[in-house]
């Protein structure tokens, strides 16, 4: 349980950590919040020679807000989430799902950006990027660019970041006068991985649900969006039969897999469950005052 | 082998430098370093919660970080929560309730509690536990210790003290 030694490089700014990216000739990975590296370098699932720490680079940090653009800096830390004011307030959904991020210590330390980077599929942020129609501000050695979190998520562990690149900062769509927004998980106990989780996002013009994005996360090796069940809701005014139409649906977005402690079958009823009382819950007019778990 | 690399940082308000390998944690370091054995550890992989230790006044996992990673930082370890006394009273209800049993994993609870009970809220049961869900009790002492936490919390509350000191 102890890593492969390794050098240690300290970047204090993005052109550092690619030029020791170069020297390192790609036998290197980059080290933020290091709640999921570490682990994986003490089991040897990696082992690089190089280890190159990015988690005091100033550009990679701060939340803020232009025009009907919130840019949340990469490095900004879990625990974050939870208490920024512009988080609760121009991203609700990602303070929804905030709480369900692993343990408070965790929360402390592990970054926004690192989990996206990451790409766990169990993973809460990832998937809420997806609902968020966020994009991903990337950097690399040739340059910079954007990437939408659509089509961002290709496989299991596997994103749009080519190699040496770091994400930068994650811009979210600031939250509108008619928008609601929910997020649960169904897990065996708090904080722990989600057998399935889910947050939806929609406008609204008055009690009929204009559109809305639905993404699922624990039920495929990426985050997935259910666009059948958007389809079935879009337009919509969000009563019985409509929410009975979006979980039928479901089963042409999802196609879990079985495994050890949850079968398929299992994994897309209860898919179907939380994707029932979200839509009952976004229904509501007032959903948005509802208490949020903290 | 790695080049070791020197490192200066702060611990229970002293500073210390040492000369390390890069892939030494944070735990092992406070351990064998510095022989301040009250942080264990347990799993290795930021589950059970045993080796909680302050990083600038936040709980952080020092078996999920690397001491080089603390280079210029303030760490502070149950040790230290214990000689300033900001502690004194979540120990001390603890003991009332016997809410330990090997009491391996203590030293991570009183942490993740002294973080808890430093936000200055009136903690109900459930944000207790919820709270805890990231320590592990292998003997299943938890009634005991979240009753302990419950109490610190109400009699903090009647006291209207300030909380103490989240650092």
């Amino acid at each position: 349980m102890k890593a492969r030694a390794f050098k240690y490089v300290r970047a204090e700014t993005v052109e550092a950590a690619f030029d020791a990216y170069a020297e390192a000739d790609g036998d290197c990975v980059y080290l933020a919040g290091g709640q999921s590296l570490v682990p994986s370098l003490s089991l040897r699932l990696q082992a690089p020679a190089v280890l190159i720490d990015i988690s005091r680079i100033e550009a990679l940090t701060g939340i803020s807000k232009s025009g009907d653009v919130l840019r949340v800096g990469a490095l900004t830390r879990h625990a974050e989430m939870l208490t920024s004011p512009e988080i609760a307030r121009h991203a609700p959904l990602l303070r929804r799902a905030a709480p369900y991020v692993a343990h408070p210590a965790i929360r402390n330390k592990g970054t926004f950006g690192g989990t996206i980077a990451l790409a766990d599929p169990a993973a809460e942020f990832p998937a809420m990027t997806l609902a968020l129609d966020a994009e991903f501000e990337i950097a690399g050695p040739d340059g910079r660019r954007t990437m939408k979190a659509d089509g961002f998520f290709r496989d299991l562990f596997d994103t749009g970041l080519e190699p040496g690149e770091i994400l930068v900062a994650i811009h979210i769509p600031v939250f509108g006068a008619n928008d609601r927004c929910v997020f649960h998980e169904l897990a065996r106990r708090r904080g722990d991985y989600a057998v399935v989780g889910s947050g939806i996002q929609g406008t609204f013009d008055g009690d009929r649900l204009l559109s809305a994005r639905i993404a699922f996360l624990s039920v495929a090796s990426t985050p997935v969006r259910a666009r059948h069940a958007e389809a079935a809701i879009a337009n919509q005014v969000l009563s019985p039969e409509v929410i009975a139409a979006a979980q039928a649906a479901l089963s042409e977005d999802l196609d879990p897999e079985d495994n050890e402690e949850t079968s398929a079958a299992m994994r897309m009823h209860l898919a179907r469950v939380l994707l029932g009382r979200l839509l009952g819950q976004l229904g509501r007019a007032d959903c948005m005052h509802e208490g949020v778990h903290a | 082998m790695s080049e070791r690399v020197p490192i200066a940082l702060e611990v229970n308000g002293e500073t210390v430098a040492r000369t390390i390998e890069p892939r030494m944690s944070l735990a092992d370091f406070l351990r064998e370093e510095l022989e301040l054995t009250g942080t264990h550890l347990g799993c290795e992989m930021g589950v059970c919660g045993a080796c909680l230790v302050l990083l600038n006044g936040k709980a952080v996992h020092a078996c999920l970080m690397f001491a080089v990673q603390a280079h210029g930082e303030r760490v502070e370890t149950v040790e230290g929560l214990t000689e300033r006394k900001a502690i004194a009273d979540i120990q001390e209800a603890f003991h009332n309730n016997n809410a330990l049993q090997c009491g391996f994993c203590t030293t991570g609870m009183l942490v993740t509690a002294h973080e808890m009970l430093s936000r200055g809220d009136i903690l109900s049961r459930e944000e207790i536990r919820d709270g805890l869900s990231g320590n592990y009790c292998r003997c299943t002492g938890y009634q005991a210790i979240v009753n302990s936490i419950e109490t610190v919390a109400q009699a903090r509350a009647v006291a209207g003290a300030a909380p103490s000191k989240p650092e």
